[in-house]
């Protein structure tokens, strides 16, 4: 029995997932696009570190500053940097609150999670269209 | 009673506090700004460099920036330890990581420090 249990283990160890046959529930798809946010966070940490050098630099540095704001594919793309912020905010404050055991249930996280995803959408197309 | 033969590092719990802690920094951090800014006067350079050079701001900032690189630390080297198996490959990612959150730390503190 004990030598039969640890050649299941042993055949069912490591498990492949076929990432286009399963179907993540929403509170799986919620919590990978905060891992994609969080990396693409990340990345982008020096062009941001770069533009809040710019923005607080000196006159020249901050008419350049704004110079590359207004072009529309830097825009775009920083919207998705800001949608990637809303989702990973929303996001970690749903994880800090099932930490103090509030919304764990089935039903309540899973409601939080579908709210997480669409207050990340929606806030950032209103930011987005304010910022344009 | 099951005993359990605990093995290991036994950094997670640590990590795991200090992703906690570190997010609440930056949540706190991220209302301060949104506030400041939208109860500040309307936005110009001049606004923007008072608001982060005051004194209190500047050691929230620092703060926030410090928990931001630790936050991406912990985050980051969780994603290297899940997705790339080869050790020296995952021991150079994590090594450039670090080094890069460390550098962004720096460069930070040093534009927000000599306004």
């Amino acid at each position: 029995m004990k030598e039969r249990g640890t050649k299941m283990l042993a055949k069912k160890r490591p498990k492949y997932l076929n990432l286009f046959e399963i179907r993540l529930p929403p509170a799986g798809v919620a919590s990978i696009m905060h891992r994609m946010s969080g990396a693409g966070l990340f990345l982008m940490l020096p062009l941001l570190i770069y533009l809040l050098q710019l923005s607080l630099g000196t006159p020249e540095e901050f008419a350049s500053f704004k110079a590359i704001m207004d072009y529309p594919l830097v825009k775009l793309f920083l919207i998705i940097v800001l949608w990637g912020f809303v989702h990973h905010f929303f996001m970690g404050i749903r994880i800090l609150l099932i930490d103090i055991h509030i919304g764990v249930d089935l039903p309540a996280a899973r409601a939080s999670a579908i709210f997480v995803t669409a207050v990340g959408v929606l806030l950032t197309a209103i930011l987005g269209v304010k910022l344009w | 009673m099951v005993k359990r033969i605990v093995v290991g590092a036994h950094y997670g719990l640590t990590d795991w506090l200090a992703q906690r802690i570190t997010a609440l920094v930056m949540l706190v951090y991220t209302l301060i700004l949104v506030v400041s800014l939208l109860a500040g006067p309307s936005p110009s350079q001049e606004s923007w460099r008072a608001l982060m050079s005051g004194s209190a701001m500047r050691f929230a900032s620092f703060l926030c920036i410090l928990s931001l690189c630790y936050h991406a630390w912990v985050g980051v080297r969780d994603i290297w330890m899940d997705y790339v198996q080869p050790v020296g490959i995952r021991l150079l990612m994590h090594a450039l990581t670090l080094l890069a959150l460390i550098g962004y730390a720096g460069w930070t503190t040093q534009i927000l420090w000599r306004l």
